[in-house]
């Protein structure tokens, strides 16, 4: 963040930091981002590990939030059936902005084997998608992956969410 | 005029069948006397249509109109008291009716009894809730997939999908990818009919396999390198198992040390 440090030595001893307000938001966004926990198939397991001690998301300021109030991520972990479409959109609309999608897994990015008239064909059909991550189903390090991903496009993002672009206008 | 296309069987069939191949058939035994079966079958005289014994169950064919009867019997009578699946079979394409099964456990005696009657399309059966409690949710089940009514039900509605779907998915004539509600169903639901022209239409693999393209498949035993043309056939390979390559382990290593040198 701090890329203006100052020199204390030099400025009088005085603890100075200077930088721009969105570092310094899209730094706090972007190391506490809170999914929602919210799994919908064997995709799901791979979040759980992820999340767990041996993988260890909370090294990383992520922290699973059982209400969609308070999370910033919705992590779609698995087949998202055309029952359940419905609630999983209502779940999005209930997350707080600035809020961010990532669509783990071939079920959730493209209906994945399931090419069925039950399944929705990728995810990106209700909600607009952040990150598509592939994998059946991804390792936790994919996820891990994943996550950083989007953590580094929010630092390149501006803080104010009305000036990003969002690739799926018709969606938000 | 649009082109009028056959909706006997609108699913997906596959693209290569062996024409030499025929399906198996189970082999179907006569019931003995003197066993447990033949018992059953004596008790279920009154009913029984056709009766057999496949794969060591009962088969019994019955008249629709008797099943709660029939099942009474077999419950009472024979200590069938448990019933593990109830559903239906669609053969209106060729028959015109459904094919109802009934499969019914004798804990005691570790028999399997499958009850079976036919039904056409939009005639109900009565419902078999009073005797046995699993069948609530199989006859709900079926009702869903099949869009068979079951009479006397008390509480017949949909179990798997949802509540304001059309149409009944295990029948036949019901597209894999789904008709037209089917495939905008989510949309219509969360957006509004009119976001169907913003989102546009799914976008399907349609996985085919096509049989002479080398760059995208190969049969398992007839491998051929990339891209190469086999229209005029190929020549088969033969496959390596896992035995034939396998290490002996009781030979000492020493040994194998030396072999493999």
């Amino acid at each position: 963040m701090a890329q203006h440090q100052v020199n204390y030595a030099s400025a009088a001893g005085l603890p100075i930091a200077l930088t721009s307000v969105d570092k310094l938001v899209n730094w706090g966004r972007s190391n506490s981002l809170w999914p929602l926990t919210y799994g919908l198939a064997c995709c799901a397991i791979e979040m759980m590990a992820s999340g767990a001690s041996r993988y260890d998301f909370d090294r990383m300021g992520t922290i699973f939030r059982a209400s969609p109030r308070q999370a910033d991520v919705m992590i779609l972990a698995g087949t998202l059936s055309k029952k359940h479409a419905e609630f999983a959109r209502r779940l999005y609309d209930q997350m707080t902005e600035p809020k961010w999608v990532i669509s783990m897994g071939s079920c959730a990015n493209t209906g994945g084997m399931f090419n069925t008239y039950a399944t929705v064909q990728g995810v990106d059909r209700i909600v607009p998608v952040d990150i598509y991550l592939p994998g059946c189903a991804p390792r936790p390090e994919t996820l891990q992956y994943a996550l950083m991903m989007l953590q580094k496009k929010i630092r390149r993002e501006s803080a104010n969410m009305k000036n990003n672009t969002k690739q799926n206008l018709r969606l938000v | 005029m649009r082109k009028y296309v056959p909706k006997d069987n609108v699913q997906a069939k596959s693209y290569y069948t062996d024409r030499y191949w025929v399906a198996p058939r189970v082999p179907r035994e006569a019931v003995e006397e003197g066993t447990h079966f033949g018992a059953v079958v004596d008790a279920m005289k009154a009913f029984a249509k056709e009766s057999y014994i496949e794969v060591g169950q009962l088969v019994i064919h019955i008249d629709a109109k008797e099943n709660f009867e029939a099942i009474k019997t077999l419950k009472e009578q024979c200590g069938y008291t448990q019933c593990s699946e109830q559903s239906a079979v669609d053969y209106l394409a060729q028959d015109g009716e459904f094919e109802l099964f009934y499969q019914f456990l004798n804990v005691n005696e570790a028999k399997r009894v499958r009850i079976v009657c036919r039904i056409k399309q939009g005639e109900a059966i009565e419902s078999i809730v009073p005797l046995f409690n699993s069948a609530n949710f199989a006859e709900r089940e079926m009702f869903d997939m099949f869009g068979i009514k079951v009479n006397n039900h008390p509480f017949l509605k949909r179990i798997i999908m949802p509540d304001d779907w059309e149409g009944h998915p295990l029948l036949k004539t019901y597209p894999l990818h789904g008709d037209e509600f089917a495939s905008w169903y989510e949309v219509d639901k969360i957006f509004g009919k009119e976001y169907r022209d913003i989102i546009g239409p799914e976008n399907r693999d349609p996985a085919r396999i096509d049989r002479y393209d080398t760059k995208r498949f190969s049969r398992v035993g007839y491998e051929v390198s990339f891209g190469e043309d086999i229209t005029e056939g190929e020549k088969e390979q033969p496959i390596e198992y896992s035995e034939t390559i396998l290490v002996d382990y009781n030979k000492k290593s020493g040994k194998q040390l030396n072999e493999r040198r």
